[in-house]
């Protein structure tokens, strides 16, 4: 479905992807682990398009969607809920969901996605209008989730979604991801939760030093050697 | 006692036109992350054109903002596309060059009006100029009062505008987190070059609307630069709402300083109060407030 061939990107002068390349395939859960740095959130800023590649493709479907503009991306049907959730945080709940659904079809179901969204997640239905800014952490990263699902995505992009989250929480999230991936949304998952992460992910791609060093199955990256004594402390 | 009440009533009148400048100075603000030291050039501008109408077409006024709205929108839209977006495209450009670039196209649009118009004093003369409602012993200033109501239905308008409308929403999320905005698939270059426009267009429809109560010549446009700049910092900058107050407080403090010191310090007193501000509440009345 959404294929990365030999990308290169850089900040500047500064490479930071380098030959990167995946496969994410309709349905599946796929993760990119690393350690800080290692490239993971700029994968998902190439292909939301906010950077530019220097070279290589990224396709969906067989179409080329390398460096056009994040908002025909968004419209592609691929949204990128990025790290530390950058929410609006003067604006209530329900405005920023509202702010997820701003084209075509998304748009017309706007209210319907939005009641879909509360049952997803009935804690921020209580809080619909309230600022975001003031909520918690754990609703905060909900109202996110909920704000990329108002597009209608095919593709859900999440940056460390349990980033800064309490472990109840992380598990609460990692549950609420698995629940989107049985309605058929594809999802590319970044995390520095190895460990979690790969006991329910399809397929996972370590990335280090902005290459990707390794791929398989959740399970195979568990039993991994490297990966045991790099990620997992073993 | 009606002294004192008559100049209250006299400033919070203006201060409804200093609060649409300021409203329309934040809102850039919000937007862009700069300040905008060509506003009161922009809203000379508008001055102008509503002179123009008045003197050559005998356009009233206040009608004319139907044209001074739209004709400065277009007009900022037109700085802003040409002149202030390209320095955000060049990396090696900082963003902050942005305020130079208005204090440039300020200076040249004094310049402009002064090479078209000469630095000669103009004014309007309607048959509601001199005009005024006696209520109570205190009197109501009619082009005031007119100016005053126009300019309430403006900020609702924006108001509606901002809350209920999709636009409205993105130029908030704009201002509040650009990426976040673009990830939900607003282009920022659009937003941030309207917004220039719809920020302008309020200073230009001030423009239109203090007219008939002010006299005009080229270096107006610096007098109210300054003013808009000590009217957002009074506000505390970035929020509407303080903006709003900021004007209101302007125009009552000039005002009282034209009546108890001279009206020849009416700006003075302006200037004052934005140094008291700066050094005791660097945060304007925001802070003071929360709001």
């Amino acid at each position: 479905m959404l294929k990365v061939e030999n990308i290169n990107m850089s900040y500047g002068d500064l490479q930071v992807l380098w030959d990167v390349s995946f496969e994410v395939r309709e349905g599946e859960i796929v993760v990119l682990v690393g350690a800080n740095g290692a490239g993971k959130s700029s994968v998902l800023k190439t292909i939301s398009g906010i950077q530019k590649i220097s070279s290589g493709d990224i396709t969906l479907n067989g179409e080329s969607i390398a460096n056009i503009e994040p908002s025909e991306i968004i419209k592609k049907g691929i949204v990128h809920v990025p790290e530390a959730r950058r929410l609006f945080n003067e604006m209530t709940v329900e405005e920023n969901l509202i702010m997820g659904s701003l084209h075509g079809e998304a748009k017309k179901k706007r209210y319907e996605t939005m009641e879909k969204c509360f049952e997803l997640f009935p804690r921020i239905k209580e809080r619909r209008k309230q600022l975001a800014g003031t909520l918690s952490g754990g609703e905060q990263q909900m109202v996110a989730i909920a704000r990329g699902l108002m597009s209608l995505p095919r593709i859900l992009m999440l940056d460390e979604p349990s980033l800064g989250l309490a472990p109840v929480l992380v598990q609460d999230i990692f549950d609420i991801i698995k629940g989107i991936r049985h309605q058929g949304v594809t999802v590319l998952l970044v995390e520095q939760n190895v460990q979690t992460t790969l006991t329910f992910c399809d397929r996972a791609y370590v990335l280090e030093n902005g290459r990707i060093t390794l791929e398989g199955t959740g399970k195979e990256l568990l039993n991994n050697d490297h990966v045991r004594e790099a990620y997992l402390g073993i | 006692m009606d002294v004192f009440l008559q100049s209250l009533i006299s400033g919070l009148l203006i201060g409804g036109l200093y609060a649409i400048i300021g409203i329309g100075m934040t809102l850039i603000m919000g937007v862009l992350k700069i300040i905008n030291l060509a506003h009161g050039q922009i809203l000379m501008v508008a001055m102008y054109v509503t002179w123009v109408l008045w003197k050559y077409f005998g356009i009233d006024p206040y009608l004319s903002i139907f044209i001074t709205i739209p004709f400065i929108f277009v007009f900022a839209e037109g700085l802003s596309k040409y002149l202030l977006h390209p320095l955000i495209e060049k990396e090696s450009i900082l963003p902050e060059n942005q305020v130079l670039m208005t204090v440039g196209i300020g200076m040249v649009l004094v310049e402009l009006a002064r090479f078209i118009f000469t630095s000669n004093y103009r004014s309007i003369q309607t048959s509601y100029t001199d005009k005024a409602w006696h209520v109570a012993g205190i009197s109501f200033h009619v082009p005031l009062v007119i100016a005053f109501v126009i300019a309430i239905f403006l900020t609702v308008g924006l108001y509606v505008l901002l809350r209920r409308t999709d636009l409205g929403r993105s130029i908030r999320a704009t201002a509040q987190d650009k990426i976040a905005a673009t990830l939900m698939g607003i282009s920022s270059a659009k937003i941030t070059i309207l917004t220039y426009g719809l920020g302008s267009a309020l200073d230009a429809a001030a423009g239109s609307l203090l007219l008939p109560v002010y006299y005009l010549y080229p270096d107006v446009g610096p007098l109210f630069t300054v003013k808009a700049f000590v009217i957002t910092i009074l506000g505390g900058l970035g929020s509407t709402v303080g903006a709003i107050a900021g004007g209101l407080v302007l125009g009552v403090a000039e005002t009282f300083g034209a009546t108890y010191i001279s009206s020849g310090y009416r700006d003075a007193v302006g200037l004052v109060i934005f140094l008291i501000v700066l050094v005791f509440f660097p945060g304007g009345l925001k802070r003071l407030t929360k709001v």
